[in-house]
């Protein structure tokens, strides 16, 4: 299996601007979080004063040898001391939430988006790429707000407070620990460019091998029955692999990256450690000045030494944030017009027109369309049964009623209004579907029974149960009440369609879509379920897609699709007469079968 | 390793069914909590202890090397101070008496430790950096494997989501840690032990002082790791339940906005959400009462250390040099504390992570693998149930106790409504379960005896449920036998129908399935899986309700290639299209998970029984 990679080249633009683009984000959160780098500063501003006590006390008391002197300075130290612990402490309290309530928000925003987005977008890309964006990403960028990007702030400043100080104890030493800063930025910023590649070519890595990871938990029953579970253990050892590589990579460079941040400074204060006992020994300085010069030198290491870490949190987060914005900015084509059009109300029985409806996948323009040309008309509370081969595009055709899909010509009507013209929920509302593959939640039968109708009295769930057959429900332990889906009691293939079924037609809907709802049903349950639906469908206008003959026997017409078109409209028995391709699809009269298997199987349009 | 296994206990009914969120309905697997092991102390759970000796133990060689360069780094940097002590206290004196060797070589000792720390550091980084991500390579592949190897009734209870959170997020959580926090934190912890070694060896008085600190520093410490380890449980599980909740969004999605559910849905990941967010909040609030006092006890000591040295200096006891090294060393101890105390954190992050991998990792699966399996050479497909029975909790018995045998070669049809048992008997035959008596035996062997290769070459088991793999179409087939060549992947292709829409497919077999085009309808996806199974030619092919949405057409063409197919072969057919049982040489009609009619197709329509009943109703049906 092939990977499944989205990367686009990063460039230095496209990444800082996507982490400008939290800026909306962070803006309610911004006062506390400057509030927290003030905070942060005045508690660096006082750790610095601390060496510089220390220096009175070295060049006065002790050198005056003046015990009772101790006591000043000595309390100074103290109240420092006490000051910077209190300011850091109220520099993490201000900090701790914010940056967690921005990462919520922006988790929220981009669930919000992904239900949003039509579901051709979700067709393209690996779910766990959307996984690692909604989950990794962020809390890369969560840490870059609460630490890196305050201490980015802090430590600059820490830095040129500090080398203030430097300055005023000896201008010839300051300006030894100055002069290293220049190669130090110039390494920093080549570093980067190089450290920026490789943070997206992980993140990328990292939402492959969740995808991998996904499939190989949702298709684990296919993997046992085949005994592939190493097969496939082998390509995620080869994506895990990959990541890997990736990660050394980017600790070899950090590696350098730190090993230099380490040695410039070291170098730098140690010709300024000759300089200062020349000085000290030519009495150009005292001892003091010269022990609070280290302490204070010591204290900007961090600073320093911090700056490769920091650094590389940057440019996770501004890459990890790039992921993010191309989620949020892939462009939702499915939306309510701006201004929908109502339905009308009176009357109102569900006509669904297809005019002259072409059709192809949005990534598929130069293929010849699905759909090419399809002109139907269902009266209010028709029931029309789609039938066509495998593949020939019947699916596609129901996810236009509901907009799930765009056409990519002519229209779709419903009561005479263009789909596209209402507003999506007024839409959804109206037209109800039973998928082919019934999606059942993690949540009670009774709410994946109302999904769509969350206020459904008691009686109408009773009555969407008895339609679609689905009386099992109530000899579940806990009744409507018990947990079905991934996370509760697991049904058998047909109570799932059964359940979806129900759904579908709990409310009377205007249009009600069913995608070959009864394929997994034995033959009595099919039998009950279909008269009890024949109530339901004499009401509502129906859009079935059957392969069997007794699903098409629900329907007053049959249209049979072929070719992207319409091809023959009229009912069941009359397109058995009269058009070859309905019977080859509908009845099966095989002319190699042995009398044998014959026997079962005659009287039959299998 | 705990040893629990992955068999759904069957569970009380919870006390008080309202108590969880109404919606979510009730479960029997306790609705609020993930399932796993809570444990309330400070010990880590789950057997993470061993988990993590187990993970480090074939690294140990370089792990105690990079040990070594990191000891030989904080040795190293820690005589930065000394020399400027030695260089205040000796070299200053010396340079006023004319002598520079001492200067010469403080700063040219200053200099090497400069750049042997560099070096060090460099080094260990590297290795630091290839050691936990081979760590982390290996757990992954581990916890990947294991859950494989987990039986279907655990990933049935556990759900997908949630497996997939451990897989990924607590994984990566782990894998933060490694990187960025291990490095920070074994090399502050070093520090602290060798520069309390130097502060003793300077001055026992002022050393003793000064880490006098550590008595409360220790405390504190202790509440930290409490509070905090217990916070990141929390929002590990917070994190695992906003996975599910995501993941099902979107593999749902269809229904999602079909019955537009969004704003709901919305409103139930903003729950997990939030919670997740005050948890993370939680966490940097404790962190932010830890730190600081961290610093405030370090700040404390200094001021102390400082006086009492400085009466110590005026009392001619020590040099002033040598107060200059203590307060560089504390500053040195302390200052990074801050960023100590994150990474700390983030270690108990990735240490709650890893007690839930690590309960993962300690379920046993429930249908194990034998130590020493019995071969089979060449399966020739007899089956045979002895006094099986099965029940999926003890008192929801599905099968009661029955006896049968399929001889090789023979094709049989599982037929009668749902909920009869049918699926339950044929995923006893792909050991999808163990029967809770008796044995089920592949040609004499007990299915618990036989070797999982060896099981699933004989035995394969096609479903409804058609789920596709990423990659190409030609990949999904081949995965019925990886080793294919290209023409036995077509040949399989077309014997089922797979070739006539894949000729539509933008690059034909090489589509890839998720991608342009490559979108397959239900119907042609169980071609695709039918395809594989043909491809895997077996001894014993399992078919349950794998025609379900098969056209006429379709079904007809895979009826036909079946027809061929399973000559010589076992099979067993569940269906409920009865044109599906009339390739069978014989039907087993259940009810109640009992086989109430066994015979030919002919005896058994020629009877009065149920078959007979259900062929007349289902040929009244095609009418």
């Amino acid at each position: 299996m092939t990977t499944d990679h989205s990367t686009a080249a990063p460039t230095a633009l496209t990444s800082r601007a996507s982490l400008a683009r939290l800026w909306p984000f962070v803006r309610p959160e911004a006062g506390r979080l400057a509030l927290s780098a003030a905070l942060a500063l005045a508690a660096m501003v006082c750790g610095l004063v601390i060496p510089l006590i220390v220096q009175r006390i070295v060049d006065g008391p002790i050198a005056e040898k003046d015990l009772a002197g101790l006591w000043w300075p000595g309390g100074l130290l103290l109240l420092a001391g006490v000051g910077e612990a209190l300011l850091f402490g109220l520099r993490r309290w201000v900090a701790a939430r914010p940056a967690t309530r921005v990462q919520a928000v922006l988790r929220q925003q981009i669930y919000d988006r992904l239900q949003e987005l039509p579901v051709a977008y979700h067709d393209g890309i690996g779910s766990g790429q959307l996984l690692s964006r909604a989950v990794s990403d962020l809390s890369t960028i969560r840490m870059f707000l609460s630490f890196g990007a305050i201490f980015l702030v802090v430590n600059a400043l820490t830095f040129l407070i500090g080398l203030g100080i430097l300055f005023s104890l000896s201008w010839l030493l300051a300006l030894v620990v100055l002069a290293q800063a220049v190669p130090l930025i110039v390494i920093c910023a080549r570093y980067e460019s190089h450290y920026k590649v490789l943070a997206r070519r992980s993140q990328d890595q990292v939402g492959d091998v969740a995808t991998t990871v996904e499939e190989s938990i949702l298709g684990v029953r296919i993997l046992k029955s085949f005994g592939r579970s190493a097969h496939l253990g082998r390509e995620f050892f080869r994506q895990a692999s990959a990541l890997r590589t990736t990660e050394i990579a980017k600790a070899r460079m950090i590696a350098k990256l730190w090993a230099t941040i380490i040695a410039l400074p070291e170098i730098a204060l140690g010709v300024c450690l000759l300089l200062g006992i020349t000085a000290v020994a030519d009495g150009a300085m005292s001892a003091g000045t010269l022990v609070a010069f280290f302490t204070v030198a010591m204290i900007l290491r961090w600073p320093i030494d911090s700056l490769g870490w920091l650094l590389s949190l940057l440019n996770d987060a501004a890459s990890a944030s790039e992921r993010y914005f191309e989620v949020i900015d892939a462009p939702v084509t499915i939306t309510s017009p701006a201004h929908p059009v109502r339905l009308p109300d009176e009357g109102a029985a569900g006509a669904l027109t297809f005019q002259d409806v072409r059709f192809h996948f949005p990534d598929a323009a130069d293929r010849p369309d699905v759909l090419a040309g399809i002109d139907l008309r269902l009266e209010p509370g028709a029931t029309v049964a789609v039938v066509g081969a495998t593949g020939s595009g019947k699916t596609a055709l129901t996810a236009l009623v509901n907009r799930m899909y765009d056409v990519t010509g002519g229209r779709v009507l419903l009561d005479g209004v263009d789909v596209r013209d209402l507003a999506l929920t007024d839409l959804r509302a109206a037209v109800s579907v039973a998928f082919e593959e019934p999606i059942l939640f993690s949540a009670s039968v009774a709410e994946n029974i109302t999904l769509g109708r969350p206020d459904s009295t008691d009686e109408e769930v009773a009555r969407a149960i008895s339609v679609a057959q689905a009386d099992f429900v109530y000899d579940l332990p806990w009744g409507l009440s018990t947990r079905v889906g991934e996370q509760g009691l697991t049904l058998s293939g047909g109570q799932r369609q059964r359940l979806a079924l129900a759904r579908a037609v709990i409310g009377n809907p205007r249009v009600l879509v069913l995608d070959d709802p009864l394929s997994a049903l034995d033959i009595h349950t099919e039998a009950a379920v279909e008269r009890a639906l024949r109530s339901v469908l004499h009401s509502t206008t129906a859009l079935i897609i059957a392969h069997r003959a007794s699903t098409v026997m629900m329907a007053d017409q049959v249209a049979l699709l072929q070719d992207g078109r319409i091809a023959a409209v009229g009912t069941h028995q009359e397109l058995l007469a009269r058009v070859p391709a309905y019977r080859a699809l509908l009845s099966s009269a095989e002319p190699d079968r042995e009398p044998d298997h014959l026997r079962l199987s005659e009287g039959s349009v299998r | 390793m705990s040893t629990a296994t992955d068999h759904g206990h069957p569970g009380d009914l919870p006390d008080d069914p309202t108590a969880a969120t109404d919606w979510r309905g009730v479960g029997d697997d306790g609705t609020t909590g993930d399932g796993d092991v809570q444990p309330g102390g400070l010990r880590l759970a789950g057997g993470s202890r061993d988990l993590i000796r187990e993970l480090a133990r074939p690294h140990r060689r370089r792990l105690i090397l990079a040990g070594l360069v990191i000891g030989l780094d904080q040795a190293v940097s820690v005589a930065g101070p000394l020399l400027i002590a030695y260089g205040i206290d000796t070299a200053v004196p010396a340079f006023v008496a004319g002598d520079r060797g001492p200067l010469f070589l403080a700063v040219g000792l200053y200099l090497l430790t400069a750049l042997a720390s560099a070096l060090t550091r460099l080094v260990f980084v590297r290795m630091s950096g290839r050691i936990s991500q081979d760590v982390l390579r290996g757990l992954r592949a581990r916890v990947f494997d294991h859950a494989q190897q987990l039986s279907v009734s655990f990933h049935e209870k556990y759900t997908s989501g949630r497996v997939i959170s451990r897989m990924t997020s607590d994984l990566e959580t782990i894998g933060e840690t490694l990187e960025t926090g291990i490095n920070d934190l074994i090399a502050g912890l070093l520090s602290v032990v060798v520069i309390s070694g130097v502060l003793l060896w300077l001055d026992p008085k002022l050393g003793a002082v000064a880490l006098l600190a550590f008595l409360p520093l220790s405390f504190v410490t202790r509440w930290f790791q409490r509070r905090s380890l217990s916070i990141y449980r929390g929002s590990r599980t917070a994190m695992a339940s906003l996975i599910v909740q995501f993941t099902e969004t979107m593999n749902g999605l269809r229904a999602v906005q079909t019955f537009r559910r969004e704003p709901r849905n919305a409103r139930i990941f903003a729950e997990d959400n939030n919670r997740f967010a005050r948890n993370d909040g939680d966490a940097l609030v404790v962190a932010g009462v830890y730190s600081p006092t961290v610093r405030l006890i370090g700040n404390v000591a200094l001021t102390a250390v400082m006086i009492l040295g400085a009466i110590d200096v005026v009392n001619g006891s020590i040099e002033v040099g040598i107060l200059a090294a203590f307060l560089l060393y504390l500053r040195r101890m302390y200052d990074p504390m801050d960023e100590l105390a994150m990474f700390y954190n983030q270690a108990q992050s990735a240490a709650a992570a890893l007690e839930k991998i690590a309960t993962l990792l300690g379920q046993r699966p429930s249908v194990q693998e034998p130590g020493h399996p019995t071969p089979l050479a060449e399966p020739a497909g007899e089956l045979r149930f002895e006094s099986v029975g099965f029940g999926y909790s003890a008192e929801r018995e599905v099968l009661p106790r029955f006896d049968l045998t399929v001889p090789a070669g023979q094709t049989i049809a599982l037929v009668g409504a749902t909920g009869a048992g049918k699926t339950t008997l044929a995923r006893l035959l792909a050991r999808f379960y163990d029967p809770t008596e008796g044995r089920v035996l592949l040609d004499g062997v007990d299915l618990r005896e036989l070797a999982n290769d060896d099981l699933r070459r004989a035995l394969v088991m096609v479903t409804q449920e058609s789920f596709l793999f990423s990659g190409s179409v030609a990949d999904n087939i081949a995965l019925g036998k990886p080793t294919a060549s290209r023409a036995e992947i077509e040949e399989a292709a077309a014997a089922v129908g797979v070739a006539d829409f894949v000729k539509a497919l933008p690059q034909g077999y090489d589509t890839d399935v998720r991608k342009r085009g490559g979108r397959l309808s239900a119907g042609q996806r169980q071609l695709v899986a039918f395809a594989r199974a043909f491809l895997a030619d077996p001894a014993v092919l399992i078919l349950d309700e794998a025609t379900a949405s098969l056209d006429i057409p379709s079904e007809q063409a895979v009826q036909a290639a079946l027809h061929r197919v399973l000559h010589g072969r076992t099979a067993v057919i569940i269906a409920h299209r009865l044109s599906t049982v009339s390739i069978a040489d014989r039907v087993l009609v259940m009810d109640h998970g009992r086989i109430v009619e066994d015979g030919s197709p002919a005896e058994l329509i020629a009877g009065q029984g149920r078959f007979a009943q259900l062929d007349t109703a289902w040929r009244e049906s095609l009418a």
